[in-house]
């Protein structure tokens, strides 16, 4: 699974990316492959991988560039330490969701999307994780955990050092 | 002694995993042997995590079960469930879909072949590929992701199309609030849908396939790439499918976070690298599909039932259920709900048993207001219509859509006008920006309820001009059907919206 995963790292270099991009050159349709492999190894699509792709691919920098702003997962910057990633879809609301999710903005001091001040967690959307049945539903850094109470959403905060 | 812990994502949110440590831990302690299998999920999610432990005297049920519980469990003083199969909830489905899901260890193709698996697929390679098609012609499925079209005649139009390459492509982007079917099959048995892959590859001439699969599944994803791994190893995929001489083999591919992917033609373009934009149809992509390939499209369910299908004969599948609706659906019980789960059955049982009787009504104790059936573009049903039988064409007559059978039940302090703007603020993040009436319309949607929830009721029928527009001029279901959840909630629940006005007056 390509996770969010923390930054604080030096630059990616461009045979870094060039070595990522040729691991998936085979594949039919290697676009989304390749932004998989590059987000995962540092975290976001860096700008330097835009050029490098478009000409592997005889594509324009420009149409790379509107494949990585089309999908949601895929990140201009690096997130924070730690992507905690809360459920807004119906299921959910049915059970508290939205009261859920205003109480972790607040307490984190930030919006959907925002990062924390000290870069300890970012705080995305998410439209259904498949935990329908046992929702108010979130992920940390791609860890489930589902009925979320009082109780256990003070064991997350713990797991982000809030 | 085996125990099993499943390993769903459902049951791991609710602490699956930290059970299983227990176990091996307090098994060690005492020195016993013991075999933990991780297995899928029953589907009886209230139950999570469902332990089951077989001495050689049948498997008996323990739930929930926490890390403290596991002392007791082991001495055999746990008060438990007794059989999963006399649990009323499980007792009263018919399980043909998800038949081994819960019951075997996903990854184990030993496992699989015991309980059916592969006897379908090895049916198929005596077939010609006409006779597979018309096989899942008698057997009236229809497409379980949604649209339900005849999945025979999707797959005849493939077979008949001339092409040096054609592919099947499973559509696991499972992205409707309310289901999570796609999620507990491939995570509880992958080995199905890649042997419903295989013998459609069979049947309409095709040598590769893909599962698209979204990336808020991580679990799905490991565990299906291990399936494929597993099942290629084994002879059941590649250039030598069960030593028949036939090719066929399949990758997983993961989506990026885009809710309008799981729009077969929005998906095909993602999957060939581009922007996930709805394309216009026709061309088909039965005709022009993946690289312009002819192309099956089909959901995760929609293959993954095609084995029982091989298996038991289209005669048979094609004796349950209600109508043109035949065989099995598998319901998604969601939300402020007593018992949530997955609940197999033969299409025809009505939205009011499933609700009040076998999911127990609302977890809140408190009365049903609402229930969402057909996912975040499906219609809010009042407890009026509560005798609407479970089939496509009952559902449409009644207002609503089956969708991908989730059901969503919200309690009476659900806010309707709340719902209508947030499925018009989701159309509008998810919109592919195509088409204008989606795209535009979804943001003025949103300013339209805001105007009604301020006290102006003449934005009332602007608001329903409005849908009606979307609802003809979109180019695919995602504007299309967000007027579904709007006008339902507007038409059923009018104090919900009109409530706002007197207090803003």
């Amino acid at each position: 699974m390509p996770a969010d995963q923390p930054a604080d790292q030096p630059a990616p270099t461009q045979a870094e990316i060039s070595a990522l991009i040729d691991g998936n050159l085979h594949l039919e349709g290697p676009m989304l492959p390749i932004l998989h492999a590059v987000q995962a190894a540092f975290g976001h699509i860096p700008a330097a991988a835009l050029g490098l792709i478009a000409t592997a691919l005889n594509l324009t920098r420009a149409e790379v560039h509107g494949v990585v702003s089309f999908y949601h997962d895929f990140r201009e910057a690096p997130a924070g330490r730690h992507v905690l990633k809360l459920c807004r879809a119906e299921a959910c609301q049915a059970v508290g969701a939205n009261a859920l999710a205003q109480d972790v903005l607040a307490r984190l001091g930030v919006d959907w999307h925002g990062t924390t001040v000290d870069g300890a967690v970012t705080v995305e959307p998410v439209y259904c994780l498949g935990l329908c049945a046992c929702g108010p539903a979130l992920s940390l850094d791609g860890r489930a955990v589902g009925r979320v109470d009082a109780a256990r959403l003070q064991d997350v905060l713990r797991g982000v050092g809030v | 002694m085996k125990v099993y812990v499943p390993m769903d994502s459902a049951a791991k949110a609710l602490g699956a995993d930290a059970v299983a440590e227990a176990v091996v831990a307090e098994a060690a302690r005492r020195g016993m042997t013991l075999e933990v299998i991780r297995n899928g999920t029953r589907g009886m999610i209230w139950l999570e995590p469902l332990v089951e432990v077989d001495t050689g005297a049948g498997r008996q049920a323990y739930g929930p079960v926490a890390p403290g519980d596991v002392p007791a469990l082991l001495d055999g003083t746990l008060p438990g469930l007794g059989r999963v199969e006399d649990i009323a909830f499980f007792a009263r489905q018919t399980r043909l879909t998800f038949a081994r899901c819960g019951v075997t260890d996903p990854l184990s193709l030993d496992d699989y072949a015991a309980h059916g698996g592969l006897a379908g697929l090895r049916r198929a390679l005596g077939m010609t590929g006409a006779q597979i098609v018309a096989e899942v012609t008698d057997s009236g499925l229809r497409g379980r992701g949604g649209a339900g079209f005849p999945t025979g005649i999707k797959w005849n139009t493939v077979l008949g199309a001339v092409a040096d390459q054609k592919y099947i492509v499973c559509n696991a982007d499972e992205g409707d609030s309310g289901t999570f079917a796609d999620r507990m099959l491939m995570e509880g048995d992958p080995f199905t849908l890649i042997e419903g892959m295989v013998i459609a590859g069979l049947g309409v001439g095709a040598s590769r396939g893909y599962v698209y699969l979204r990336s808020e599944y991580p679990d799905a994803i490991s565990v299906m790439n291990a399936a494929v791994q597993i099942a290629r190893g084994a002879g059941v995929l590649g250039p030598d499918v069960l030593g028949s001489g036939r090719a066929f083999d399949m990758e997983i591919r993961v989506g990026a976070g885009a809710y309008v992917c799981g729009e077969e033609t929005a998906l095909l373009n993602s999957l060939e690298g581009k922007r996930g934009v709805v394309r216009a149809k026709p061309p088909l992509p039965a005709l022009e599909g993946f690289l312009g390939k002819p192309t099956v499209v089909n959901n995760v369910i929609s293959l993954a039932t095609v084995p029982v299908i091989f298996e038991k004969g289209a005669a048979f599948y094609a004796g349950f259920g209600l109508g043109r609706s035949r065989g099995t659906v598998t319901l998604q019980i969601a939300g402020n709900v007593a018992r949530g789960g997955l609940f197999e059955t033969a299409f025809g049982m009505s939205l009011g048993e499933l609700v009040l009787d076998v999911a127990g009504g609302t977890a809140s104790g408190r009365a049903v207001k609402a229930v969402q059936v057909g996912g975040p573009l499906g219609a809010y049903m009042p407890p009026a219509t509560f005798d609407t039988a479970l089939g496509y064409e009952d559902l449409d007559a009644a207002g609503g859509l089956i969708g991908h059978a989730g059901v969503v039940v919200f309690d009476d302090t659900a806010d309707m006008l709340g719902l209508a703007r947030f499925a018009m603020e989701f159309c509008a993040v998810e919109s592919c920006g195509k088409c204008t009436p989606c795209r535009i319309g979804a943001v003025r949607g949103v300013e339209t309820i805001d105007r009604i929830a301020r006290g102006d009721a003449e934005a009332i029928s602007l608001l329903t001009d409005l849908c009606e527009t979307m609802k003809d001029g979109s180019l695919c279901a995602l504007g299309g059907f967000t007027p579904y959840p709007v006008m339902s909630a507007l038409t059923h629940f009018p104090k919900d919206f009109a409530r706002r006005k007197e207090a803003a007056e």
